[in-house]
């Protein structure tokens, strides 16, 4: 029965990734490929990365098929700027990426003996931090530096996207206007699915220190609600100066850093918690994480700020 | 097959400044973000103010107890947790880079200020959280001693570098942008693969870790050689330099500086400590050697290049390529049963040709960007009357010259002489040959340019006022990198803390 399920989900993905990458029209290729990647979520399920489903479904398909829908849209509506290669650059493209995929497969099969990993320390020590979730538990305890930095590195895309704006924009509101078209079914979503939306975020913040969720998974749900709104011109978009928003985007980083300092003070090391408070303190971060990451994450999907008149 | 344990290095007296380091650039960008371009200038001034300061404690604590230092974050050891840890050469290149990124900023300081009174500007904050990524950045891959934090790095260091390349708008310098962003991605993937596959092999990220365990199976080398080519493609090594000319030569002038000095010198650096402290039993000749060739490569391709430029700031760009090959010698030179006076030589050329590159490189780009400031233009054959105009910005790019070229006394030629003894000490003539007709050509470039700065200005030709302020910092970055000709020409001690055992 779960043989039959894996061979029919494989199956499924590759023929979907074909019908993709054989897709005639650039906007339908798009669409599918965020079905490819749906599909790709359900896969790491089955390995039981749950963690890992939950960013490709958020991050593989979602944001980056969102990206693609809006590179779609404005090339297609430029059709000299479409550029077809030719049959030659698409075998070869093809040829390339069928090597890197054996190659890859290939790099399992070279490793001496079994797999080497961590799990099992990790989850001997997890009862420490008085959390349950193992990723938690790397994220925030063991390897709490490396998410840290990534929150920089994730403030530093926002500012790479915001550097391409022109200056007499600067200020001013990010894009989108581009979709703007008076849809009763897309506004209709927009007004009752957020609040939907923003109790799972939540929860899924809330439930992450136990079971597979956390911060990055509830601010992907917060940015969905959140372009769903700006897409379907529902609420304004703020302008990328205001206080508010910068408060917003800064405010994960900022909790992350005064504890990450308040640790020299108690009990003495960076990025370490007093005995007993791992758990709340954790909490407390990463719900401050799910606002940042969903306002940065709704923002890099917005683009620079546009100029009042531009369409 | 489960590691034995190493034995549990704990943090040292002075440890935490290396999370200083790493952490205030970050808690500076934080606050410039989150107060929206008010105090901006001071924040960053503080804020690299305060980078001289740990740096240069870090430096002396090293050299005064002649141990690394080092902090294991959040009190978890490795493997589960990280440390860092700041031997000599990472206390040189955090000195190093926070006395140029402050020398960039201060250069900087006018043209991205925040206006008063209106409201936040874009190149202000573009630019200075840039910055500030890159103090972070540099100081993380300079310290660090797990692979997936190093990775982190990485990319904070590329995200910093890209929109400095972005920020003056404009289709050609986005399209540059583009293209470096295509380039170190793909190396961001190779590197993770890489170090995934490490990670599968032996269940830990940490340096130490590995190279206590490392054997020369097919995983470990195929992970070698995809993080190598990974990182080789984020130091623009000849045949991945394509992207660095237009990417260099589009920044503003302060940008470009710290690019070429020392952004390109984060990936290289951890090239460095990868195979000689993570995988040094791995060092096979050959490998070594193919290192070694693709460095003589940019070095003799990059020069001719930088020749057949017509603007300045292109040539300057074209002369890192080639000067970033010279430093691939160390591969080779420095041989696996390291210890003796030429692998000793050979290293300290190498680290001294990093540094020397970096000061000159930087001195050069900023006069370079004055000079296309002083005509307006930067176009090589239309250079004259430069002389006259702006004697300290000719003199600073003279200098710079010198050091690149490997003229004495100057930085450069220390490195080129020394890497150029234990090439011969051990017998490789052809990258001896190769160090020589380098210097030849770079001579070629600088004089080039020199004569057309001499030369009498074309009729009618408008010339802009400059401050003395920048020239002097071009002038003075310039200075550092001949004074370090002073240096006795014998391996430096320094560079060994905390390395070899």
């Amino acid at each position: 029965m779960e043989t039959g399920f894996d061979l029919a989900l494989t199956l499924l993905l590759l023929g979907v990734g074909g019908w993709s990458i054989l897709a005639r029209n650039m906007m339908t290729a798009v669409i599918i490929f965020i079905a490819y990647g749906l599909l790709l979520s359900l896969a790491w399920v089955r390995i039981f990365a749950i963690d890992v489903s939950l960013t490709e479904a958020a991050i593989g398909s979602g944001a980056t098929g969102m990206l693609m829908v809006i590179a779609a849209h404005k090339v297609g509506a430029d059709a000299r700027r479409v550029v077809h290669p030719s049959r030659a650059i698409h075998v070869l493209a093809g040829i390339v990426a069928a090597l890197v995929a054996v190659g890859i497969a290939a790099l399992a099969f070279v490793l001496p003996g079994e797999p080497q990993s961590l799990a099992g320390p990790v989850m001997e020590r997890l009862g420490d931090s008085g959390l349950g979730n193992p990723v938690a538990g790397v994220l925030f305890v063991y390897r709490a530096f490396d998410t840290l930095l990534e929150k920089v590195v994730l403030l530093l895309a926002l500012i790479g996207v915001w550097s391409l704006a022109r200056d007499e924009d600067w200020g001013g509101i990010p894009g989108f206007r581009l979709f703007r078209h008076h849809n009763s079914v897309l506004t209709l979503l927009a007004r009752s699915l957020p609040p939907i939306g923003f109790v799972f975020a939540i929860y899924m913040t809330w439930a992450g220190a136990d079971v597979p969720g956390g911060a990055f998974q509830g601010g992907t749900v917060l940015a969905a609600m959140w372009i769903l709104v700006m897409v379907a011109g529902v609420r304004k978009v703020p302008r990328v100066s205001s206080p508010l928003l910068r408060l917003a985007i800064v405010a994960g980083p900022v909790v992350f850093l005064a504890i990450g300092f308040f640790g020299f003070v108690m009990p003495g090391e960076f990025l370490a918690y007093p005995q007993g408070y791992a758990k709340p303190l954790i909490v407390v971060m990463e719900i401050a994480l799910t606002l940042s990451i969903g306002v940065i994450l709704g923002l890099l999907i917005a683009g620079p700020p546009k100029g009042e008149d531009a369409a | 097959m489960p590691l034995e344990a190493l034995p549990v290095t704990d943090s040292t007296a002075g440890g935490a400044l290396l999370v200083l380091a790493i952490v205030m650039p970050a808690v500076a960008l934080v606050a410039l973000l989150g107060l929206g371009g008010r105090g901006a200038r001071t924040i960053v001034a503080a804020a690299l103010l305060v980078q001289l300061l740990v740096a240069a404690r870090v430096a002396l604590l090293v050299a005064g107890t002649q141990a690394p230092l080092v902090y294991v974050v959040g009190g978890f050891h490795p493997p589960l947790g990280i440390t860092l840890r700041a031997d000599g050469i990472s206390a040189l290149m955090m000195v190093v880079s926070a006395v140029i990124l402050a020398a960039a900023a201060a250069f900087a300081w006018k043209d991205f200020a925040q206006p008063r009174g209106k409201p936040e500007a874009r190149l202000s904050l573009i630019f200075w959280s840039a910055l500030l990524a890159m103090t972070s950045a540099l100081n993380l891959l300079f310290t660090s001693t797990d692979l997936f934090n190093l990775y982190v790095g990485l990319e904070l260091l590329t995200f910093a570098a890209i929109p400095v390349v972005a920020i003056k708008g404009g289709a050609e310098t986005v399209r540059a942008a583009l293209r470096y962003l295509l380039f170190a991605v793909f190396g961001s993937m190779l590197y993770l693969l890489g170090i995934v596959l490490i990670y599968g092999a032996y269940g830990t990220l940490a340096t130490a870790e590995i190279a206590a365990h490392v054997t020369p199976n097919a995983a470990t080398l195929a992970a070698a050689g995809f993080v190598t080519v990974g990182l080789l493609a984020k130091t623009a090594l000849f045949p991945f330099h394509l992207w660095l000319p237009p990417a260099h030569a589009g920044a503003p002038a302060a940008g470009s500086a710290v690019l070429s000095a020392l952004v390109v010198k984060g990936s290289l650096f951890l090239l460095m400590r990868l195979w000689f402290d993570t995988f040094p039993t791995l060092r096979a000749p050959d490998d070594m050697q193919l290192l070694a060739l693709l460095g003589a490569l940019a070095v003799i391709i990059g020069s001719i290049t930088a020749l057949r430029q017509q603007r300045l700031k292109l040539l300057v760009a074209y002369s890192t390529v080639a000067q970033i090959g010279y430093m691939f010698f160390v591969f080779t030179l420095v041989p696996t049963d390291a210890g003796d006076v030429i692998a000793g030589t050979a290293w300290t050329g190498a680290w001294l040709q990093v540094v020397a590159h970096a000061f000159a490189k930087a001195g050069m780009f900023l006069a370079a960007g004055l000079v296309a400031e002083i005509l307006g233009h930067d176009r090589i054959r239309e250079l004259g009357g430069l002389s006259a105009k702006a004697p300290l910005v000719v003199l600073a790019f003279a200098i710079s010259g010198l050091s690149l070229m490997g003229l004495p006394p100057s930085g450069g030629f220390s490195a080129k002489f020394m890497l150029l003894v234990a090439a011969l000490a051990e017998g490789h003539w052809l990258w001896a040959i190769v160090i020589i007709a380098g210097g030849v050509l770079a001579g070629a470039y600088v004089f080039g340019v020199l004569s057309r700065m001499m030369a009498a200005p074309a009729a009618g030709v408008e010339l802009a006022t400059v401050g003395r302020g920048r020239q002097l910092i071009a002038l003075g970055l310039a200075l550092v990198a001949l004074l370090m000709g002073l240096l006795p020409l014998s391996p430096i001690a320094f560079l060994t803390i905390g390395r070899l055992p």
